[in-house]
C-alpha cells in the first residue's frame, strides 16, 4: 500500500487502464508531454507513447466527437476536459450522441469512455475554474456522473468508469487533487458506480454530501459530536447519476433527518434529487424539514470572495442543529 | 524583409467529366466496366424512385417530416461506389442513394422516418453511421472512425458527408482541423445543394468555393460538378487511395441543387423562384445518365423498363415490411445502459401499470400530433 494524493491514485488507475487494455486512449489538451495541468497524466507520454497518449488542438468538442467515432471503431477513450468550464463546448456532442448512440441504435454502437473535468472551488483559480456543474450533465439521460471524494475512491472509481459500458462523466474535485493522502492499493481495485457510502455511522441525522464538500462536511460532523452531542450519519454519494435511493432512504428511516451538502447552486442542484428520493419513499420517516447546505444561486464569484460562497464547516455545523432540535 | 506572395502547396482544382448532355470527356473517364455502370444506373433510378415514395408516404401522414433528396443523387452515390465493404460511410440525412448502396434494407430507412430507432439501428455487416440530424455534428464521428483505422493500421478509410450549411457549424471546423492535424485517412464530401433550409449559399460564406476551405486546413480540396455520377466516382476514388496510401484527407466540394424542399414541412416558395429551379433541371444526374448510357449501348429501354418495374416492387415490399413494424413501448428503458439502474426499473414497472390499465388505447396527449407536424 502506498499513501498517495488524489493526483497520484487518478495516474495509477489510468496507468492501469492503459496496460490491461490496448484499447484504452487518453485524449485532451497537453495530457502528453506536458503531463496535464494538474500532472494527473504524469509520466503517461513517456511510458505509452504518442498513440495512446494524445495531446489535441484547442478543441473541447472535436475531444468529445471524435471519442463518439473511435467507440464505435473499437476503441476505449479517456477524455479529459481540462477544466470543467471549457467542458460546455462539448456539452452538443456529449448530450446529442455520447448520451444517446446505445439507444439510438438499439445497442450496435455503444459509447464506453470517461469523459474527466476537474471542478469546484477553493484552489484561488481565474474565472470560469471554479463551477460545480455537475447538476446539468446528471439530468441527461444515458450518462452517468462519478464524483470521488479521496485518494482511495478516485482510484477505484475511475477504474470502475473506465471499465463500465456506458459513457461516465468523470468529475474530480480539484480542491481534493493534492490537500491530503490516504492509503491506496497496490493491486487493482474497483468500487460499484451507483453506489453511496456510509463513511460515518451515527444516529442523529444523515448528512448527505459528495466531492470536496465532503471534508467540511466530516470535520462539522465531529464537530457535532464533540460540541454539541449530536451523532451525525455522513453518506458519500460517490455517484450523482444513478443515485442511490436505496442506502439514502435506509439512513433517514433511520435517523429521520437530513441534511444535504453540496458546492453547487442551490436551486436545481444534486440537493433537490436528494430531497425528491427521500420525499418519495420516506416521508412518514421525517422528523424535521430538509436542510440543503449548498453554493447560493448566483455565478461562483471570483477567487476573492470564494471562500464565502462554498459550504463551509461553520454552514453545516448550523444547518444540522437547526435540523436537530426542530 | 520584402513583401511577397505566400505559396500555398495545397492543391485546388475543379473537375467535370459527364456533361449534361452525356457526353464524357475521354481523358479524364474512370473506365467503369458495363456491369458497374449498370449497377450504378440501377441504384440512381431505384433511389429516385424511393425518394418520390418517401414523399408521397408523408403526404399520406404514414410519415413523419421527410427530406427529399431530389437531383443529388449522383453526390452521395458516387463516392459510396467507391468504398470497401469494411470502409466506413457517415452520412447527414441527404444520403439515401448512399445508404441504399452500402446496404440499408428500404424498410429501415422508411422506419427511420417513421419515428422509430430500429431506423437507426445499423444493420449487421454495414461499417456506416446512421442518419444524424445536429447539422455537421457527424463530421467529427467520421473524424473518429477514421482515426481509429489510422491507429489500427488496416489502410481502411471512412468517407464524411455535410452540406453547405453545415461547413458554417465549429463542429466543422474542429472535424477539418483535427482531420488535417492527425492527416486522418478521411475523405469529406460536401453536398453544396446550394440551400440551407432558405439560406443561398452566397450567404452562407464568403468564400468563392468551399473546396478552397481545405487549405486553411492544410490538405487538397477539389470542387466537382455533383450531379456527374462519373466526376464524383473519379474524385472519390483519387481521395480514398491517398488516404489508404497514408496521404491524408480531401475535401471533395460536390456542386449540386436541391431541386426539391428542405423537408417537407418548408415552403421554398417563400424564399426562391421557380425560375432559379428550373435552370438546373436540366443539369439532373439521372437525366444525363441515362443520355450517356443510351449513347454507349449499355442500356437500352427495354432493360431500363425492367429497372422500374424492379425499383416499384422492392419498394412496395419495403413499405409493406416498415408498416408490419410494431414499436416495444418498453424498448427504450432497455437501451439507456447496458444494465437498467434501480431508479430506471422502478420507473419501468411505473411504465408498465399504466400500459397495463390503459390496455390497448393510445395516450391521450392533449393535442393532435399531425396538427402539430402540419404546422411545424
Amino acid at each position: 500500500m502506498a499513501q498517495l494524493t488524489m493526483v497520484k491514485a487518478l495516474n495509477l488507475a489510468l496507468r492501469e487502464a492503459l496496460l490491461e487494455d490496448n484499447r484504452t486512449l487518453i485524449i485532451g489538451e497537453d495530457v502528453g508531454p506536458d503531463e496535464g495541468v494538474f500532472r494527473v497524466t504524469e509520466g503517461l507520454w513517456k511510458e505509452f507513447g504518442e498513440n495512446r497518449v494524445i495531446d489535441t488542438p484547442v478543441a473541447e468538442s472535436a475531444i468529445a466527437g471524435l471519442a463518439v467515432g473511435l467507440c464505435m471503431n473499437g476503441f476505449k477513450p479517456i477524455c479529459e476536459m481540462q477544466f470543467s468550464g471549457f467542458g460546455y463546448h462539448a456539452f452538443h456532442q456529449i448530450e446529442n450522441h455520447v448520451a444517446r448512440f446505445r439507444n439510438r441504435t438499439r445497442g450496435r454502437y455503444t459509447m464506453s469512455m470517461v469523459i474527466r473535468m476537474p471542478y469546484g472551488a477553493g484552489i484561488r483559480a481565474i474565472e470560469h475554474h471554479s463551477e460545480s456543474r455537475e447538476a446539468i450533465w446528471a439530468h441527461l439521460p444515458g450518462l452517468k456522473v462519478v464524483i470521488p471524494s479521496g485518494p482511495r475512491n478516485a482510484r477505484a472509481l475511475l477504474r470502475a468508469s473506465i471499465l463500465d459500458p456506458d459513457p461516465v462523466i468523470f468529475y474530480e474535485p480539484k480542491a481534493s487533487y493534492r490537500a491530503f493522502r490516504e492509503e491506496v492499493p497496490d493491486e487493482p481495485e474497483t468500487m460499484p458506480i451507483g453506489k453511496a457510502q456510509v463513511v460515518r455511522s451515527g444516529s442523529d441525522l444523515t448528512i448527505v454530501s459528495y466531492g470536496a464538500s465532503m471534508r467540511p462536511t466530516l470535520d462539522a460532523a465531529e464537530e457535532l459530536a464533540e460540541e454539541h452531542g449530536i451523532d451525525a450519519e455522513v453518506i458519500d454519494l460517490l455517484t450523482v447519476a444513478p443515485m442511490d435511493s436505496e442506502t439514502i432512504n435506509a439512513s433517514v428511516r433511520k435517523t429521520g433527518r437530513a441534511v444535504i451538502v453540496h458546492e453547487a447552486p442551490r436551486s436545481c442542484g444534486p440537493g433537490a434529487e436528494v430531497i425528491s428520493r427521500i420525499v418519495e419513499s420516506s416521508l412518514m420517516y421525517l422528523e424535521a424539514p430538509i436542510k440543503r447546505v449548498t453554493g447560493y444561486d448566483l455565478t461562483m464569484p471570483f477567487f476573492a470572495l470564494e471562500k464565502y460562497y462554498m459550504p463551509d464547516v461553520k454552514k453545516v455545523v448550523s444547518a444540522a442543529r437547526e435540523v436537530v432540535s426542530f | 524583409m520584402p513583401r511577397e506572395k505566400i505559396k500555398l502547396d495545397m492543391k485546388l482544382e475543379s473537375l467535370s467529366i459527364l456533361d449534361s448532355e452525356g457526353n464524357v470527356d475521354e481523358a479524364l473517364d474512370p473506365k467503369l466496366s458495363d456491369a458497374d455502370l449498370r449497377r450504378l444506373f440501377k441504384a440512381m433510378v431505384t433511389a429516385r424512385r424511393f425518394d418520390e415514395r418517401l414523399l408521397k408516404l408523408q403526404r399520406q401522414g404514414r410519415i413523419g417530416t421527410y427530406g427529399p433528396c431530389l437531383g443529388q443523387e449522383a453526390a452521395s452515390l458516387g463516392p459510396a461506389f467507391v468504398l470497401q465493404k469494411d470502409d466506413w460511410l457517415v452520412p447527414s440525412f441527404r444520403e439515401t442513394a448512399a445508404m441504399l448502396w452500402r446496404g440499408w434494407p428500404m424498410d429501415k430507412i422508411i422506419l427511420w422516418w417513421g419515428g422509430n430507432e430500429e431506423g437507426s439501428s445499423v444493420p449487421e455487416g454495414v461499417n456506416d453511421l446512421p442518419i444524424c440530424v445536429p447539422v455537421a455534428s457527424q463530421v467529427l464521428h467520421a473524424g473518429g472512425v477514421a482515426w481509429g483505422c489510422k491507429l489500427k493500421g488496416t489502410q481502411n478509410v471512412a468517407i464524411g458527408f455535410c452540406g453547405d450549411g453545415g461547413t458554417s457549424e465549429g463542429d466543422f471546423h474542429e472535424g477539418m482541423n483535427c482531420a488535417g492535424v492527425y492527416q486522418l485517412p478521411l475523405v469529406m464530401v460536401i453536398q453544396n445543394n446550394h440551400w440551407a433550409i432558405s439560406l443561398p449559399r452566397e450567404k452562407q460564406t464568403a468564400a468563392k468555393t468551399i473546396a478552397q476551405k481545405a487549405a486553411a486546413y492544410g490538405f487538397d480540396g477539389i470542387q466537382v460538378d455533383g450531379n456527374d455520377i462519373l466526376a464524383m466516382v473519379s474524385a472519390t476514388q483519387e481521395a480514398v487511395a491517398k488516404a489508404r496510401a497514408g496521404g491524408g484527407p480531401t475535401l471533395i466540394e460536390a456542386v449540386t441543387y436541391r431541386i426539391g424542399v428542405h423537408t417537407t414541412a418548408d415552403d421554398p416558395k417563400k424564399y426562391r423562384t421557380e425560375e432559379q429551379v428550373e435552370c438546373w433541371k436540366p443539369k439532373d444526374p439521372l437525366v444525363r445518365f441515362w443520355k450517356y448510357l443510351k449513347k454507349r449501348k449499355v442500356l437500352d429501354e427495354k432493360a431500363r423498363d425492367l429497372i422500374e418495374e424492379e425499383a416499384t416492387a422492392d419498394i412496395n415490399a419495403a413499405i409493406e415490411r416498415a408498416e408490419g413494424y410494431q414499436p416495444d413501448p418498453a424498448a427504450p428503458f432497455q437501451h439507456c445502459f447496458a444494465t437498467m439502474p434501480p431508479y430506471l426499473k422502478t420507473q419501468l414497472n411505473e411504465f408498465h401499470a399504466y400500459m397495463a390499465e390503459n390496455g390497448e388505447g393510445e395516450p391521450e396527449t392533449g393535442s393532435d400530433a399531425r396538427e402539430l407536424t402540419r404546422n411545424h
